[in-house]
């Protein structure tokens, strides 16, 4: 048990001066425009699909919930419901999870390909620095496009949601949109956008952390790839609530 | 100026319960290549590594043209690794760029070339490894073993560093190969004049380039000499690692 809480302590207190350094080095001249770039185009936009797919059937199915869960209330809060869920909690949530799964499992995969393959210590013995080439673009890229791909997805999600309460449930687009309005206020898109900033830096930098720590083989490629996964995905779901308790105090 | 270009100076390295450096001490003069024999396992390529700061010790001191590594950060290390140059064992050359970007890696992040003089100087360091442009637009995957370590060895010697280290520049290479790799360093020796350090049990490879031997027994440099004095060494256990490593080739 004291070994277990040890070692937490070691990764935490690892990831956090990975995080550090990343920002540090990131900083300095030059900057790796050219990289990040390519970053955006590959961790964001290669998402797209997965995130917005999600996103699109999870306001298909609030939508269908609402109206069936709460009989002859329900069909009037669908907009409400369908909305405020979508925007406050599940967009940035799922769109944080699925990110988590593909993005982070690629980065650690990627990362700690290179570290059994001595790249990564090719890259200091070529006087660069690891974290400034292979972190700092990745870390970047996933806090510029979790927050783009979130708005995306609540956008997808809402309009999921239209689809099924005016093609299943007889409303009306405007009936629908009306609600919607009604029900959103600017706090909620900002408080749900905000949090996704977290959760992109959570993600990113235990995606690296684990896979410049990885030792052996393509296994120990493969074990740390479930540990980003996992720890991830445990970092969105725990953060969340104290990122919601933070953002009602404001 | 000191003669020797590196020291290694009561070198101790453990990871966990094992200890694999007991306490090092070995120079390597400046030009001369230094061949440093041992088997699986005896610490050799840890050795290497100590050299530009890719490890650290837990106790000792390492040198490198006058600069102790000791307490060095990454960014100290850097003025270092840009003097003494690395082949790796395995090559390492990023398998996301192609061959010209990964020799031109180092002058992109290191000098203020144009293009053309980067084109230029890494043409310049694919001839000497005797590759021509055709190379060029290939990925590492796309390549033989023996190519990927040319390619390796031109990313190396890309910043025209004062040194060059080895790590098993043979291993995994067919014979005919291996021989063409050990011709390589020969003539990379005496076009550019650097201090090398060669890390390998391949004792053909070893008699091929070798100014001068050491020998690495379990974590302690037992043997530094000469290729004749190594010849004629009475240590039972260099003895029995030449015999049984010329056996080898013989067979």
């Amino acid at each position: 048990m004291v070994d277990i809480f040890n070692a937490t302590l070691e990764h935490l207190g690892g990831i956090g001066i990975l995080a550090r350094n990343t920002f540090r080095q990131g900083m300095r001249r030059p900057r790796e425009w050219s990289i990040l770039v390519e970053q955006l185009q590959h961790l964001g936009v290669g998402s797209a699909p997965i995130v917005l797919t999600t996103a699109l059937f999870t306001g298909m199915v609030l939508a269908l919930q609402t109206a069936v869960s709460w009989a002859a209330f329900g069909k009037l809060l669908i907009g409400d419901v369908v909305s405020l869920s979508i925007v406050r909690e599940l967009g940035p949530v799922l769109s944080a999870l699925m990110i988590g799964g593909r993005v982070g499992a690629g980065i650690t995969a990627e990362i700690g390909s290179m570290k059994v393959t001595e790249q990564v210590d090719a890259i200091r013995a070529l006087a660069a620095d690891p974290v400034k080439k292979l972190v700092f673009p990745k870390v970047m890229a996933t806090l510029i496009m979790l927050p783009v791909l979130t708005i995306l997805a609540n956008f997808v999600g809402i309009m999921g949601g239209w689809l099924i309460a005016c093609t299943e449930l007889d409303q009306t687009s405007e009936f629908y949109l009306k609600h919607v309005r009604g029900a959103l206020a600017v706090h909620d898109i900002f408080s749900g956008i905000g949090k996704t900033v977290f959760f992109a830096l959570f993600i990113s930098t235990i995606a690296c952390y684990n896979g410049l720590r990885v030792t052996g083989g393509a296994d120990g490629v493969g074990r740390a790839t479930t540990q980003t996964v996992v720890a991830a995905s445990i970092a969105v779901l725990i953060s969340d609530f104290f990122l919601t308790k933070l953002f009602l105090i404001f | 100026m000191d003669a020797a270009f590196i020291r290694f100076e009561d070198l101790h390295k453990r990871f966990q319960e094992n200890q694999v450096l007991r306490g090092v001490d070995l120079q390597v003069m400046r030009g001369e290549t230094l061949v440093i024999l041992g088997g699986s396992g005896s610490g050799k390529s840890v050795l290497l590594r100590h050299t530009i700061g890719l490890m650290l010790p837990e106790r000792g001191r390492v040198i490198v043209d006058g600069t102790d590594l000791t307490g060095l950060s990454e960014e100290d290390l850097m003025p270092v690794r840009k003097k003494v140059g690395m082949l790796f064992q395995g090559s390492a050359l990023f398998d996301s760029m192609d061959v010209f970007e990964n020799v031109a890696y180092a002058l992109r992040e290191h000098t203020e070339l144009s293009e053309e003089e980067i084109e230029a100087r890494v043409r310049q360091k694919l001839s000497l490894v005797e590759l021509d442009e055709s190379v060029e637009r290939r990925m590492p995957a796309d390549l033989s073993g023996g190519m990927r370590k040319r390619v390796a060895l031109a990313r190396a010697i890309a910043l025209e560093p004062a040194g060059l280290l080895y790590d098993e520049p043979t291993t995994g290479l067919d014979p005919i190969t291996a021989q063409a790799i050990n011709a390589l360093i020969r003539n990379l020796q005496s076009t550019l004049s650097v201090t090398s350090i060669v890390v390998t049990h391949d004792i053909a490879s070893t008699f091929m380039v070798a100014d001068r031997i050491a020998f690495l027994y379990e974590g302690q440099m037992v043997f530094a000499g000469s290729v004749a004095e190594a010849r004629g060494s009475v240590d039972p256990r260099l003895r029995t690692f030449l015999s049984a490593g010329n056996g080898a080739s013989h067979v």
